[in-house]
């Protein structure tokens, strides 16, 4: 059906409208962050010198580069570690049958409902007590097993047809090879949406790098924000804006690719 | 059939038992194994903790968090009498009242808009799901400058209306609200992006034969996408409240739980309780509380909630 | 020689219900047996515990003489067609056909050879690079076919394998499927609920009903000699008519359903069953056209279907069916007609009205085909 003109327009007057309110903070940020201080301190909106100063100095006051790098593996070796963990689980869920899955899979969610906030204090003993404060794996460790990601490539797998298994039987495939070779190729777009949500997840991890690193060494960029942040007097806010950018745009670029599948998979994971 | 046959017969089927439990047992053994590094990783990161911390809340510790007294029910009687804590648990129920609803309402209005198909219209997704992509550190950072007392982006349009500037977040009446609006919008891309993909996953059909019977936009809303929205709206609902309970990184940025305790948001009481005042009893008994009111949630909600939605 | 073997076969899922019941066959080598009866009947519960996909719950299987029910589908030396071809989304058709043959790690060279021998066979050498996306209903169907031909195994299960195919296409593929058996000596199991495609493909027929076997046999024998009431409805269109029937020999007469009364010859009284109350049915196409004079009853016309070479007209309700007779020909009748018809009792197959039994079949069947001929 073809929209009337009138309607067009009011339309797009509200998206135009809600679309600048919910962007602003960020236009906000990204526009201060190429401001001297001055302009900052006067507090103007748009620079009227354009420059990279706050950039330069951001990187030069903090490893920056060496916190993108470590939120990069964290973020990596979460979003891996998810996508292996959570579609072995879901082949179990959906291609075994045995006595006794249906209590694991309650088991499952029952951790949805633990949540994490509550129980820092004996993850940061336990992390602690292995000797991993302040490494990439005691970093990651606690968010490998994920039930949502498990439920969302369930989903998935629920759909392929069973008769691509038993297919399978017959030709003598096992159940690890079935996995590999069909399962997961069949499944891709799912593990890319999960791989997405988990990367995205994982570089805006805030507590747990809090807590778990102590260092440069492993600190990652949300941690380093933190610190640039805390450092910073009021004068230097375009430093701080410049900073807050480095860390904000790998992720917006990854949500703009992958926004379409992101919404899609998160609907078909979370609903039914 | 003869008895000569009769007897390997009957010795087959029990043979076949015996073969049918092995091969039950193999692929026992099999959901295990691809369930074992999960179960492993839930076991030690989820479920003992969970044990630890209630175990914790009946001791008091030293500084590196051993042990050292049983109290009993000690712990709990303190933090119900502490003035703060309290203070704490209530600041948490008024931030989920203002969050939930505030963030539902705004990404269902963004997502019935955007879910029309008009040129373009990708771009505004893209715009309203983009605070999903930034961090709480990044948006705490952003908010902090809206929020500044003097540059500040709020109090400028107040000044320039003739209003008195207002400490949004040093003022105790007002820091709960300005950390929530900030909340809010962290929280916007995600359940934007989730009832939009609610909202295109109904039936076009349904739109086409209430156009067909001359039916309103509003009339539509009410009898078509709300109802058909119901286990959406279910879902983000719940994902909702649990994460309100569990913020934490805002508050560390934006007002490190003040001013005078206003914005001690359970979470952050926990943390501090624990990794700043090393009071690992006292807070374990805090978080048994979080767990215990995020439990009570789920259950209520999905105690009502499954009444009500209309499931296809 | 058998090939495939059943003993008391029986499945059920919680121990109470059976959902097969000793169900006892035996199929030959290069067979083409199909298993038919309506939905939910437990056909493709017998053909996936033959595949080894199903656990047997009681019984013996037997394949080439050896007891197999504990082998893995793998070690069955069978292939099997899907109802949704289970073709692999992410895999061109040379990889789907070839898949089996990776698992059993087939050299190379013998892959390829029995490949190009199997799409020229199958007429699919131009679709190899293709994905299963990319082809047409028609076409997948085919490239499933492959798959099982491919594996040159002697055994082949086809699990309704042309309903998801236009009418068109259906009839098609029937022949070709029959001409490929052939041509490679398979045995197969052939499971449908389409009657028709029981009819025309099988050497014997499996009528299945609620778990329990209702009969065996050639198309044929189940057409004429159906053994209860359940066959003799569910094999053939249109379904043969069926009515309760009275004797009377005092009056020699035999009425059905109280309404359609039949004058009894002194032959007809030696041939039909002496029971007094029995349950009849009666062909569509042994319902002829009469004229006046030798018109036996008069039915009400309540619907005409006009099929070009032939026509089916629908009567009234009698015994709570709609009977339909089949003529040859193109005829015009109207709604609401009552037209004279000649049924003759020697036509009749006799029921037992307890229980549904075959008591017997028509008993002049070779007669009338020659008349129908003859007319």
């Amino acid at each position: 059906m073809r929209m009337p003109l009138s309607k067009k327009i009011s339309l797009y007057t509200l998206l135009t409208v809600s679309a600048f309110l919910v962007f602003v903070p960020i236009i906000f940020a990204f526009l201060m962050s190429f401001m001297n201080s001055q302009d900052a301190m006067l507090g103007k909106i748009i620079p009227s010198v354009w420059t990279l100063d706050n950039y330069v100095k951001a990187f030069e006051r903090l490893p920056l580069l060496k916190f993108l790098f470590n939120s990069l593996m964290t973020s990596l070796l979460i979003m891996i570690g998810q996508l292996v963990l959570s579609s072995l689980a879901a082949y179990a869920f959906v291609f075994l049958k045995f006595k006794g899955r249906d209590a694991l899979f309650f088991l499952f969610i029952a951790t949805m409902m633990i949540p994490f906030e509550a129980s820092i204090i004996p993850n940061f003993q336990t992390v602690k007590g292995m000797n991993l404060l302040d490494t990439y794996p005691g970093l990651a460790l606690p968010f490998l097993a994920t039930a949502f990601g498990t439920f969302l490539l369930r989903q998935t797998f629920k759909q392929i047809p069973k008769e691509l298994k038993e297919a399978s039987e017959i030709a003598g495939m096992g159940h690890f090879k079935f996995y590999l070779t069909v399962v997961l190729p069949v499944a891709k777009t799912s593990l890319v949406t999960l791989a997405l949500y988990g990367f995205l997840t994982a570089w805006n991890m805030y507590l747990w790098p809090l807590l778990s690193t102590t260092n440069d060494h492993v600190r990652t960029v949300q941690i380093g924000l933190k610190q640039l942040q805390s450092q910073e007097t009021v004068n230097q806010w375009g430093v701080v804006m410049a900073g807050a950018m480095v860390v904000a745009i790998p992720t917006l670029i990854l949500l703009f690719v992958g926004q379409k599948r992101l919404q899609k998979g998160l609907a078909e994971g979370a609903l039914k | 059939m003869n008895t000569e046959s009769a007897m390997p017969f009957e010795y087959n089927q029990v043979h076949f038992e015996e073969l049918k439990k092995q091969q039950r047992k193999k692929v026992f053994l099999k959901g295990l194994l691809f369930l074992l590094p999960s179960l492993l990783l839930f076991s030690i990161f989820i479920f003992y903790p969970m044990i630890r911390t209630v175990y914790l809340s009946f001791f008091l510790t030293n500084q590196a968090g051993i042990t050292t007294v049983f109290v009993g029910m000690q712990n709990y009687i303190d933090i119900f009498t502490s003035p703060i804590f309290m203070k704490s648990l209530t600041s948490t129920f008024l931030f989920v009242l203002f969050t939930v609803p505030g963030t539902i309402i705004v990404s269902l209005f963004l997502a019935v808009i955007a879910n029309e198909k008009i040129k373009g219209i990708g771009f505004f997704r893209m715009i309203f799901s983009s605070t999903m992509g930034v961090s709480v550190a990044a948006a705490s950072v952003f908010w902090l400058f809206l929020f500044h007392p003097s540059i500040g982006f709020f109090n400028k349009i107040l000044v320039t209306f003739g209003f008195d500037k207002i400490g949004w977040l040093t003022n105790p009446e007002w820091a709960l609200a300005s950390v929530s609006l900030s909340t809010i919008w962290m929280n916007i891309g995600f359940t934007f992006l989730i009832i939009l993909g609610g909202l295109q996953s109904i039936d076009s059909h349904l739109y086409e034969s209430a156009n067909i019977d001359g039916a309103g936009f509003f009339y539509k809303l009410r009898r078509i996408t709300i109802p058909m929205l119901s286990p959406t709206l279910f879902f983000v609902v719940t994902v909702s409240i649990i994460n309100s309970f569990q913020t934490f990184g805002q508050i560390d940025m934006l007002t490190k739980g003040g001013p005078s305790n206003e914005t001690n948001l359970i979470v952050y009481s926990i943390y501090r309780e624990a990794f700043v005042n090393y009071q690992y009893g006292t807070a374990s008994a805090q978080a048994v509380i979080l767990f215990i009111i995020i439990l009570i949630m789920t259950v209520i909600q999905f105690k009502l909630g499954e009444r009500k939605v209309h499931y296809q | 020689m058998k090939h495939v073997e059943l003993m008391d076969i029986s499945k059920s899922y919680d121990k109470q219900t059976n959902v097969l019941d000793e169900i006892n066959l035996s199929i030959n080598k290069g067979e083409f047996f199909v298993l038919v009866g309506p939905s939910g009947c437990g056909k493709s519960t017998l053909l996936r515990m033959v595949a080894g996909l199903e656990e047997i719950t009681g019984g013996v299987l037997k394949l080439n003489d050896e007891v197999a029910n504990h082998l893995p589908p793998k070690n069955r030396n069978l292939s099997m067609v899907f109802q949704n071809y289970a073709l692999y989304p992410h895999l061109t058709v040379e990889q789907n056909i070839l898949f089996g043959l990776d698992v059993k790690r087939v050299n190379k060279k013998e892959q390829k050879r029995r490949l190009m021998e199997t799409a020229e066979m199958i007429g699919l050498s131009e679709l190899l690079k293709r994905k299963p996306k990319e082809l047409s209903g028609g076409q997948r169907q085919r490239v499933a076919l492959a798959r099982s031909v491919v594996s040159e195994a002697p055994l082949c299960l086809m699990d309704e394998p042309l309903s998801n195919l236009d009418a068109k296409l259906r009839a098609h593929m029937r022949v070709e499927i029959r001409r490929l058996q052939r041509k490679l000596g398979l045995t197969m199991i052939y499971v449908t609920h389409d009657q028709v495609e029981a009819m025309t493909m099988g050497d014997r027929i499996m009528v299945l009903n609620d778990g329990k076997v209702q009969q065996v046999g050639k198309p044929i024998t189940l057409y004429n000699e159906p053994a209860n009431t359940f066959v003799a409805s569910f094999i053939g269109s249109p379904k043969m008519n069926m009515g309760k029937a009275e004797l009377f020999v005092e009056n020699r007469q035999i009425k059905v359903e109280d309404k359609l009364t039949f004058h009894l010859s002194p032959s007809d009284l030696i041939h039909i069953p002496a029971d007094k109350k029995t349950m009849i049915g009666i062909r569509a196409e042994h319902i002829y056209p009469a004229t006046e004079q030798d018109a036996t009853n008069y039915l009400e016309v309540v619907g005409v279907e006009q099929l070009g070479n032939e026509t089916i007209i629908v009567f009234e309700e009698l015994g709570g069916h709609l009977w339909n007779a089949k003529w040859p020909g193109q005829w015009a009748i109207n709604l609401g007609d009552k037209v004279p018809v000649n049924i003759s009792v020697q036509n009749f197959c006799f029921f037992d009205a307890e229980n549904g039994q075959l008591i017997q079949p028509a008993y002049q069947e070779q007669n009338q085909e020659q008349e129908v001929i003859a007319q």
